[in-house]
């Protein structure tokens, strides 16, 4: 038997979530999320492949909140499968060998469950490595699931075990800590995102959000792309600082991103009646990195037309006028891909990407909690601009 | 000689005094021993001012009469000062009306039909069809403004502006081409203080961005002794070598006017009179005002102070040659406004108005305030500042009276983007000035909108590096501490408290100067 937060079906609380989920996140995650301490069963899945792993960190990511709050669209209900174990940002050990990796052996997860881990044919996406555009997420040997942390048959990270296919594991090496092979799983993302975003050299590109997303976004930009300008927009002081030190050129507050694109760009503002201002030019590339109406208003209104916008953070309803109307690319970033441009995995260019100096700072400041102060590490994960963290994670090891 | 009775010493009988601050006043009481320099009082008038421009276009200095250098077929140019000049705006009829009025009419009489009449704004921002009509009169407007003929200086339009060579310090001539290809140009003044005129009229009000440069920057500002002394003055120095090849190259026939000191109408009249002067009248009437004042909204008191209409009496007017007119008017100007002082003190304090050359019809933010205070009011001597070098300033402004969008929208930027990375003139200068002076934006809105140009705030700070250069404290009484902060200042709640913040560096019992403006003066400080 295990300990887990276990997300279960409550009609109440998604009703409740959607009503206030937006406005008051922090009470409603605290009080009255639908999830729970509970004894289970550690997980299980007979099938060539899989192996059992125990949990060392397992991160709380803002699409969890989003789930948690009840912000996330319903699009995602027919690709998960209730009750689960949140949890994909997963560092663990693994309680029995796995093919060729011993019991023992420290990894991290790949948490999107492709046509390999559900012992079927691979999908056309999943044969050239887009393994993140998988499009059996809902069949084979495991029940619907577009990620480890969203299945009900695989656990997840916030569950004392889980359990993970050979395909997802990546050993981590031994010079990472614990909090740095957390940060891996993110910043694989983040690889995705900057290497979605098409970036040419002398591009000049906004990073909308200063979080973990935008943050690990911004190094990924500086480090594989050729842009030549990043200008991140930051709430708080210790994002600027890290913003700066992840490579941005320039950090600005939420209310002056479009006046200093503007500016840089010598771009024309209008200001429309009744709604927010917008650019006709602005920057190459923008990336959403926090999904909320207005940061993703600011993407699209601080973009040149012709440009293109990267969908990083999980987006909301927003005013799509400058799409058509400038003529934008707008893209998706989802997960990562075990084949991308170039022909890495991201999780192994991301391996390469966290032992860096200013990622080993953010490493250092994960703030972990036990399992039981769960109301607790979700209030912090809420208000981590606030309070000065980048990541907010679970140690299911811990019992204070 | 100090005129008698201008500076006073704060002593037991001394009523409280009146101090600008934005949008109203205050009653201060101000150390004892405080030097108070008061405006000297307005001279007389001329009564007949038809009979004395008409005097000065026909019989002008070092020029033929303005009538034999008219002739059919000519190409004429009237150019103006534009909206920042006088301070108020002058009751109708203004000054250049009654004189453009008399040139139109000498033109017509010697049969000259190619006539256009140009705002002289430099990068100023365009004037409003009402703003240029209060200035030329309604006759001239509607002959002119209609047709295209009346109308704003645009620097920024490549095609209507010629280059007329380099100065041997290989500074840019660029002026308005209309100007600089017309057989005459006219070029109508109002000399508010000793800055203005000369050959600051032609080489700076129709000057684009490309010969400004040279003048307007925070080297040449810092080398200025005054502004309001051209002879020591490198800004004036610069625009007098320009002066000297555009008077090679175009025909310039000048008309400076001064005005005397009648700043106030009814019911502020008070505002002109030394304190322990007011009669009761004048005490019920500052009672009045200023319980008025506390109690309306700020848009009332915008409008209020705004509408006001200076009751100006001319003091003078000459007409031809450039330089020759330029003596007669400086002298004027320091007839009205000089006032001998002994010595500089170890404290200066400026209360700063509603209104400055920049806000007329606007509002006074916190770039323009700097200016007013550290730039035209600092710089309001000649000889030696009012105040020693390493001394402090203070001045009052509430600093929170916000930027106007359709005015000033380059300045938001350069609050919000330069100001926070650094308050020195000479590196913002040499990192940000293009950038916002080349931005197409900026560009836009100067020639389409009613904006200053893109690289006018950084002109409104450099006018402030001369004292930002001399003086070691500059706090502001009742202003916003995030603003004067963010300006590189220090925010005061009295002045009790701002002298109490200044006495590191000018000690516990400094010696203080409180320059009781406006109307204007200009003191003669001799150490």
């Amino acid at each position: 038997m295990i300990l887990a937060l276990e997300m279960f079906r409550s009609l109440p609380r998604t009703v409740a979530g959607r009503a206030v989920g937006a406005r008051v996140p922090g009470l409603l995650s605290g009080f009255a999320a639908p999830l729970r301490l509970v004894t289970l069963d550690a997980p299980v899945v007979q099938r060539p492949g899989w192996a059992r792993l125990r949990t060392r960190l397992s991160g709380i990511c803002g699409s969890d909140l989003g789930m948690l709050s009840g912000r996330t669209s319903l699009y995602f209900s027919a690709v998960v499968s209730l009750p689960f174990v949140p949890g994909h940002e997963v560092v663990a050990d693994l309680v029995e060998d796995c093919e060729d990796l011993p019991a023992g052996t420290r990894v991290v997860v790949d948490p999107v469950l492709t046509c390999a881990a559900r012992g079927i044919e691979p999908c056309a996406d999943c044969a050239r490595g887009a393994t993140n555009r998988c499009s059996r997420i809902t069949v084979g040997d495991v029940s619907a699931g577009l990620q480890t942390g969203f299945c009900h048959d695989t656990g997840g990270g916030w569950g004392q075990q889980l359990t993970a296919h050979r395909s997802q594991l990546h050993p981590v090496p031994g010079g990472l800590t614990d909090e740095q092979a957390l940060l891996v799983e993110p910043v694989a993302c983040a690889v995705h995102t900057a290497l979605r975003a098409g970036v040419s050299a002398g591009d000049r590109v906004l990073v909308s959000g200063a979080g973990a997303v935008g943050l690990f976004a911004t190094l990924a930009l500086r480090r594989l792309t050729p842009a030549a300008e990043i200008v991140v927009v930051a709430k708080h002081q210790h994002q600027r600082d890290l913003a700066l030190a992840l490579g941005a050129s320039d950090v600005v507050a939420p209310g002056e991103a479009l006046r200093r694109v503007r500016r840089s760009t010598g771009a024309f503002q209008l200001r429309p009646e009744l709604s927010s201002p917008y650019l006709l030019g602005g920057v190459d590339v923008a990336v959403d990195a926090v999904g909320s109406r207005r940061s993703l208003e600011t993407a699209l209104h601080a973009t040149r037309a012709g440009g293109r916008v990267v969908l990083s953070g999980m987006p909301a309803a927003a005013d799509l006028s400058a799409a058509w109307f400038r003529e934008l690319d707008v893209v998706g970033s989802y997960a990562s891909a075990q084949t991308e441009p170039g022909g890495r995995s991201a999780f192994d260019l991301a391996l390469d990407l966290v032992g860096d100096p200013a990622l080993a700072a953010v490493a250092a400041g994960v703030a972990a909690y036990p399992l039981h102060r769960w109301r607790e590490a979700l209030d912090h994960a809420h208000s981590t601009g606030r309070l000065g963290t980048v990541k907010v994670a679970f140690d299911p090891r811990r019992t204070q | 000689m100090t005129r008698p009775g201008l500076v006073l010493e704060v002593d037991d009988r001394t009523p409280p005094l009146v101090v600008h601050e934005g949008l109203g006043f205050r009653l201060e009481d101000f150390p004892l021993g405080t030097r108070v320099i008061y405006p000297p009082e307005s001279l007389p008038a001329i009564r007949d001012v038809e009979a004395a421009i008409r005097d000065a276009l026909l019989h002008p200095v070092d020029s033929d009469p303005l009538p034999e250098r008219l002739f059919a077929g000519m190409r004429l140019t009237i150019a103006f000062d534009d909206v920042s000049l006088p301070l108020p705006s002058m009751r109708r009829p203004d000054i250049r009306q009654r004189v453009i009025e008399q040139v139109l009419t000498m033109a017509a009489e010697a049969g000259v039909d190619d006539v256009e009449i140009i705002a002289a704004n430099a990068l100023h921002r365009r004037m409003t069809p009402a703003e240029l009509e209060h200035i030329v009169g309604e006759r001239v407007f509607r002959s002119f403004h209609p047709q295209g003929r009346l109308y704003n200086f645009d620097a920024e339009d490549r095609d209507a502006l010629a280059h007329l060579g380099t100065t041997e310090l290989g500074e840019d001539i660029e002026i308005s081409k209309r100007a600089a290809e017309s057989d005459l140009l006219v070029y109508v003044n109002v000399n508010l203080v000793a800055m203005d005129g000369g050959h600051k009229s032609v080489g700076i009000g129709l000057a684009s961005y490309k010969s400004l440069r040279h003048h307007h920057n925070a080297h040449t500002m810092v080398a200025s002794r005054s502004f309001m002394d051209h002879e020591r003055s490198a800004m004036h120095h610069s625009a007098w070598r320009i002066g000297r090849v555009i008077k090679d190259t175009v025909n310039v026939f000048q008309v400076e006017t001064t005005l005397n000191n009648d700043v106030f109408p009814a019911p502020y009249e008070f505002l002109m009179k030394r304190e322990w002067e007011w009669s009761v009248r004048d005490q019920a009437s500052m009672l009045a005002v200023r319980r008025g004042l506390a109690l309306a909204p700020q848009k009332l008191r915008h409008k209020l102070f705004h509408d006001l209409r200076a009751p100006y009496g001319l003091t003078g007017i000459a007409a031809g040659e450039v330089e020759a007119v330029h003596e007669r008017t400086l002298e004027r100007v320091h007839r009205q406004q000089k006032v001998e002082v002994q010595g500089a003190s170890d404290v200066l304090v400026l209360g700063v108005p509603y209104l400055g050359p920049y806000n007329v019809n606007s509002s006074m933010n916190p770039i323009l305030a700097t200016c007013m205070g550290l730039g035209y009011y600092f710089n309001s001597y000649l000889n030696h500042p009012l105040v020693r070098r390493g001394g402090a300033v203070i001045l009052y402004h509430p600093l929170d009276e916000g930027f106007n969008q359709l005015h000033h929208p380059s300045y938001v930027d350069f609050y919000e983007e330069v100001l926070a990375e650094t308050t020195d003139p000479a590196v913002i200068g040499a990192t940000y000035e293009r950038q916002f002076a080349e931005d197409p934006w900026y560009r836009h809105l100067y020639r389409t909108s009613h904006a200053y140009h893109g690289v006018h705030p950084f002109y409104m700070w450099y006018w402030a590096a001369h004292a930002m250069d001399h003086v070691g404290d500059v706090i502001w009484v009742g202003g916003d501490r995030r603003v004067a902060a963010r300006l590189g200042f220090r925010a005061a709640s009295t002045l009790a408290d701002a002298l109490e913040m200044a006495s590191g560096s000018v000690g516990t019992s400094p010696s203080i100067t409180y320059l009781h403006n406006p109307p204007h003066l200009l003191a003669d400080v001799r150490v």
